[in-house]
């Protein structure tokens, strides 16, 4: 090959670089491992990490039993090794599963469009507020403190360098929902947007027609969030919502420490052209057989450069592909059965503790550690390989005696026995 | 002739809402071993939804078999050679996707004890240090999810850091051959863009550059090599240029697999640059996603990386410091796509030193040899030297009505995925190739007798070439009629 190329070694490939640009050292890295060493390192950290604990955190990501089927068909090459599908012809296989993930979104959500996934959740409820800027013209968006502390921070980002406005406001303090008359007080014909999660950062289901008739009010959007997609299982969709920006890690993603997981997007029909993101359209090819391509990339950077949407050029397809697969494996039965037990067994597990809130909650809830500390209890809790619940004060420093805790099918009876033991001790 | 493929039988498969009938299902659950919670008594009646409308309801076996079949219809890294230009599409190897699987990391909790999570920040600390030996940078995040993501952290960072010396500036400058991506990023990063055009060597042309540099720009976002396949020369010019106006140089790590082990980002002048752990470190693209956006900045952008980041405490453990006054934020939840992170150093760890150089030395190979087989045949766009890809022009071909889509459609046909088409914009027609070095040259010896053979087609049936393909189960696809009246749901008819 060197000869085809005319070169004598592999050093002449890049002699035509600057002196001044060529590293002149080796790499300062350790030798190629075996496969065998490569195992061996990565075991050798997983056992540094918990491991045969139970564990009753939620907070965003949810520890959910996953059908062998998903990882099976997300190891197929022809799926883990393709490309974003531009080439339609060679990638009907990825394109017609989008589609089907597009149509379960909308189902799940009650919306009209939703693209083909977005990074995480966390991600999604910026691009949420930046395309109901886009949709109202307006620059002031209101996201509520019950919604999860990390997103919010991420929307903080983007506000800030973005040179738009994000305030928060309030929840109620009996109920754990949003405080009504402060959201109406800080709505005006500014307000882009209101952010709401539901089931909430505390566990509490929030009234979305509500919260969406105020917004509508005074001409702002209504952004629904959501960090655990079994409740919708359950849970009346947020059809009244004008944007629904969620997080599908609960559908057969492990939480791997925070990622990669796949977010949610979804609107009404009359904002397609304002959404981020891939699209995959159904046509057909040119002897008349339904096909699917990628569709609207006018909205997209690769074609509108400056005038985009937004910078996302990835989706997390392969994620998107394991969820679609969950949601295969479940189907219309499954979900609302999966979605009943989590709701079981976080009732359980709240039994004879004191909730600090009244509203009602799917599979987790916030509790009011009494007599001692949150993490005096995860610490008792800990001896006994239980993780515990999340200690509030860390994002809420008025809820320093709470703990967010977290039950779903997973949970093992005798478990949620220690934790009510600790929690009543 | 064709010589990769032939055609062969695949199977018809409906949607999976099609195949639904009541009562089908390929679930079940364990036994509840606690009381059932009456839906509407816990969560109040109008909050509870009648059933998921439309939802499927398959089997087991129908589920496996609807989407093993409907991977029949797809190509992969798997099936053979992915020339995607920029794109970087290697070998992705499985003992990678194992170790990702081992339950003690792909069910570590973000918020389990710190004292249960020292494997997982091990092995982020273990990269991000791995990643500042390979940049040169002096420090590097890892919560980024994507390329364009780490862009839009990487540009915020300039933001906050000229901020800090009391005027962010308002401009950023993009040289025409970018990826769209960077101005997108720009623009929600709160800049404008000006773009600069390149020189007749497709560089960044130093008199143009000064030309549009006063003090209103922040910064350079440029790509090296540049998205032509071409190491930019003059780019200790250009970072020095940058830098004695005051402003700063982003570069856009999307072409790191031509410099890994050769040359350093951070040696040649770059503040700040991301890499695209999914192209370079070979974790898989999934069909789009997930992939991760690897951050590295010189030391004076240190202080304004996302928080939270990784330090020592003084009992020697890892801990995650929170107590970051002057940095942008987060940029997303938690600490980044781990699994993706752990696939990205399992292959740093194959490959060690040497291993990553040759593997550098490799793509360079072969990318410069495909130029060399091919450049009889069709344009080559630049004559400067290659580096990992080649940029060709159609220019040629067009001269008989054959445009660069229309041969990539016929590289379908010998069983190739095609390069990427219309890209990078400055070049008419573009035919953009990068084999990367996981490719054997038997593979690379027939991509390049297709595109030969091909060219010949042009010649004498181009008819041949402008309806391909032919072969594949689904012929052209109608993208225009897609778009005309977008349905991007399945609704019942």
């Amino acid at each position: 090959m060197l000869d085809v190329c005319g070169l004598r070694s592999l050093e002449d490939l890049y002699a035509h670089l600057p002196a001044e640009t060529k590293l002149d050292r080796p790499l300062a890295l350790p030798r190629g491992k075996s496969e065998y060493e490569i195992l061996d390192y990565f075991k050798c950290r997983a056992a540094e990490n918990a491991s045969d604990y139970a564990s009753f955190l939620g907070a965003g990501i949810y520890a959910h039993y996953r059908p062998v089927l998903c990882d099976v068909v997300a190891s197929r090459g022809e799926f883990l090794t393709s490309y974003t599908p531009y080439q339609a012809e060679i990638a009907q296989g990825t394109l017609t599963t989008i589609f089907e993930f597009q149509t379960m979104v909308c189902q799940l959500t009650g919306m009209e469009v939703a693209n083909a996934s977005m990074y995480c959740g966390s991600t999604a409820v910026p691009e949420a507020a930046l395309m109901a800027m886009r949709i109202t013209g307006r620059e002031r968006v209101l996201v509520a403190r019950s919604v999860h502390p990390e997103y919010r921070e991420v929307l903080d980002t983007s506000a800030r360098n973005g040179r738009w406005h994000a305030a928060t406001f309030g929840y109620d303090e009996t109920s754990g929902r949003i405080d009504v008359a402060g959201l109406e007080s800080m709505l005006n014909a500014g307000t882009a947007c209101v952010i709401v999660q539901s089931p909430n950062f505390f566990g509490v289901v929030e009234q979305i027609k509500e919260a969406a008739e105020l917004a509508h009010k005074h001409g702002a959007l209504l952004v629904m969030v959501f960090t655990e997609a079994v409740s919708l299982g359950l849970l009346e969709p947020p059809r009244e919502a004008d944007i629904v920006a969620g997080e599908l890690q609960s559908f057969a993603i492990t939480p791997s420490y925070g990622g990669p997981f796949a977010g949610i997007l979804a609107t009404r029909e009359k904002f397609i052209r304002q959404i981020p993101g891939r699209l995959v359209g159904l046509t057909k090819d040119a002897a008349g057989n339904r096909a699917f391509c990628l569709t609207l990339s006018t909205r997209e950077q690769h074609i509108r450069r400056e005038k985009a949407t937004s910078n996302i050029c990835t989706n997390q397809a392969l994620i998107a592909l394991m969820a679609t697969v969950f949601m295969s494996v479940y189907g219309k039965a499954g979900l609302r059965e999966l979605a009943g037990q989590n709701l079981a067994k976080a009732h359980y597990l709240a039994g004879g503790s004191e909730q600090k809130f009244d509203a009602p909650f799917f599979n987790e809830f916030t509790v009011e550690c009494r007599g001692r500390s949150p993490e005096a209890v995860n610490a008792a809790l800990l001896e006994k390989k239980v993780i515990g619940g999340l200690p509030l004060g860390r994002f809420y420093p008025e809820l320093s005696n709470c703990m967010l805790l977290c039950a779903t099918e997973m949970s093992r009876r005798a478990d949620m026995d220690l934790v009510r033991e600790a929690l009543q001790a | 002739m064709i010589r990769k493929s032939r055609s062969h039988i695949t199977q018809n498969e409906p949607l999976l809402f099609e195949m639904s009938s009541p009562g089908k299902k390929g679930y079940q659950l364990p036994e509840l071993d606690v009381p059932e919670v009456d839906p509407a008594a816990a969560l109040g009646a109008a909050s509870v939804r009648a059933e998921i409308e439309g939802f499927p309801e398959v089997s087991e076996v129908e589920t496996l078999r609807h989407f093993t079949r409907l991977s029949t219809w797809n190509y992969g890294i798997d099936l053979g050679l992915f020339p995607l230009g920029s794109c970087t599409m290697k070998y992705n190897p499985r003992i990678n996707e194992v170790v990702a699987r081992i339950d003690g990391l792909a069910w570590a909790h973000p918020y389990q004890p710190e004292s249960l999570s020292q494997g997982a920040m091990e092995i982020i600390a273990e990269l991000e240090a791995s990643l500042v030996e390979i940049l040169g940078m002096d420090a590097v995040t890892l919560q980024p999810a994507a390329g364009a993501h780490g862009e839009y952290t990487g540009i915020m960072l300039i933001r906050a850091y000229l901020e800090s010396l009391g005027n962010p500036r308002r401009v950023v400058l993009v040289p025409d051959s970018a990826h769209g991506t960077n101005p997108a990023t720009a623009v929600i990063a709160g800049y404008e863009v000006r773009n600069i055009t390149s020189n007749e060597q497709g560089m960044v042309d130093l008199g143009a550059l000064e030309n549009s540099l006063d003090d209103t720009v922040a910064a350079l976002m440029v790509t090296n090599p540049n998205t032509l396949g071409v190491f930019d020369e003059n780019i200790a010019k250009v970072c020095a240029l940058m830098h004695s106006k005051g402003a700063q140089v982003y570069m856009d790590g999307a072409n790191m697999n031509a410099l890994v082990g050769l040359s350093r980002p951070g040696d040649f002048g770059i503040d700040v640059l991301h890499a695209n752990l999914h192209k370079t470190f070979s974790t898989p693209h999934g069909g789009g996603g997930p992939g991760a956006g690897a951050v590295g900045v010189r030391s004076h952008l240190e202080p304004f990386l996302p928080h939270p980041r990784l330090r020592k405490n003084a009992a020697g453990a890892w801990t995650w410091d929170y107590d970051r006054p002057r940095s942008i934020g987060r940029v997303k939840a938690f600490y980044g796509n781990f699994g993706v992170l752990v696939r990205a150093l399992a292959y740093i760890l194959a490959h060690g030193s040497a291993g990553l150089r040759n593997a550098t030395l490799d793509a360079l190979l072969n990318a410069n040899y495909i130029r060399k087989l091919l450049e009889p045949h069709y344009q080559i766009a630049y004559p400067a030297p290659s580096m990992h890809e080649c940029v060709f022009s159609d220019s040629r071909q067009a001269a008989k009505g054959v445009r660069t889509g229309d041969i990539a459609k016929r590289l379908i046909d010998y069983g190739f995925h095609p390069y990427t088409v219309s890209f990078p914009l400055i070049v008419h027609g573009a035919m953009m190739i990068e084999p990367t070095e996981t490719e054997p040259k038997q593979e690379l010896d027939l991509f390049c007798d297709a595109l030969i053979s091909i060219a010949q087609e042009i010649e004498t049936d181009p008819q041949l070439v402008l309806t391909a393909p032919h072969l594949t189960r689904t012929s052209r696809v109608d993208e225009v009629a897609a778009a005309r009246k977008p349905v991007v749901r399945w609704q019942r008819p």
